[in-house]
């Protein structure tokens, strides 16, 4: 088999997205449509923090512990970068260097994602343990799975990134 | 050499070139040409790159002032 021919069995990505961090989300992201646009059948898991990126605005939860929490549990446009965030400041910054260098902004990344064929998968043990319900997440996410389901799909993936 | 179809990608960012380009690459016959014209530098490996990963023909690419032009045969 030729190397060219061996380049076209990559047809499958699953990507978990842990971190709920503006930059990490951003990467997930580009990576995502990307392999969307070469044709790869594209698989994105959202999990605990990465919750956040497909999350609606607003508070969650039931306990107070989970009350607690959501306080912190911001959606696609509230969520910082990792480093330099500042107190806020840092998220206001990255956006406007990025806005300077026309880089698409992270919810129109997401839009982008979606309308590529991205599947989007919300991970249903940490949505219950953070008091995250299916009705607080947007529309466009597909369902709501376990570990398993991942597993499945990254046993037929060529490309697996945890981020 | 001419195309059936050009693609303005002009001061978009990583990854939108790609993005584009395989979205109106669809628009375009089979072994048709599609012509793309962007200023992102990093274009030029990655247009390649997706060339290579889709199975399309990378058929020319010139760097005029500023802008890239890449000439895509649709393959598939």
């Amino acid at each position: 088999m030729s190397g060219h021919e061996h380049e076209h069995e990559a047809k499958k990505a699953s990507i978990v997205v842990f971190s709920g961090d503006m930059d990490k989300v951003m990467a997930a992201f580009i990576i995502a449509t990307t392999a969307a646009a070469s044709g790869i059948d594209t698989t994105m898991f959202f999990t605990f923090w990465g919750l956040q990126a497909i999350k609606k605005k607003g508070a969650t939860g039931k306990t107070f512990f989970q009350r607690m929490l959501s306080l912190f549990l911001k959606d696609i446009n509230g969520i910082g970068p990792s480093k330099l965030n500042m107190g806020g400041i840092g998220r206001w910054m990255f956006k406007q260097m990025m806005k300077q260098h026309n880089v698409t902004p992270l919810p129109e990344l997401r839009k982008m994602a979606v309308d590529m064929g991205v599947k989007l998968l919300a991970c249903q043990m940490s949505m219950e343990v953070m008091g995250i319900r299916r009705e607080d997440l947007i529309d466009e996410v597909s369902d709501v799975v376990g570990a398993a389901t991942f597993i499945a799909e990254a046993n037929k993936s060529h490309i697996t990134l945890f981020i | 050499m001419t195309p059936e179809r050009t693609l303005d990608a002009r001061g978009l960012r990583c990854p939108m070139p790609v993005v584009k380009t395989s979205q109106e690459i669809k628009n375009v016959s089979i072994g048709g040409i599609l012509e793309v014209l962007a200023t992102d530098p990093g274009s030029v490996a990655d247009i390649q790159a997706w060339c290579k990963s889709t199975g399309n023909e990378l058929v020319g690419m010139e760097k005029g002032e500023g802008v890239f032009k890449f000439w895509i045969r649709r393959m598939k």
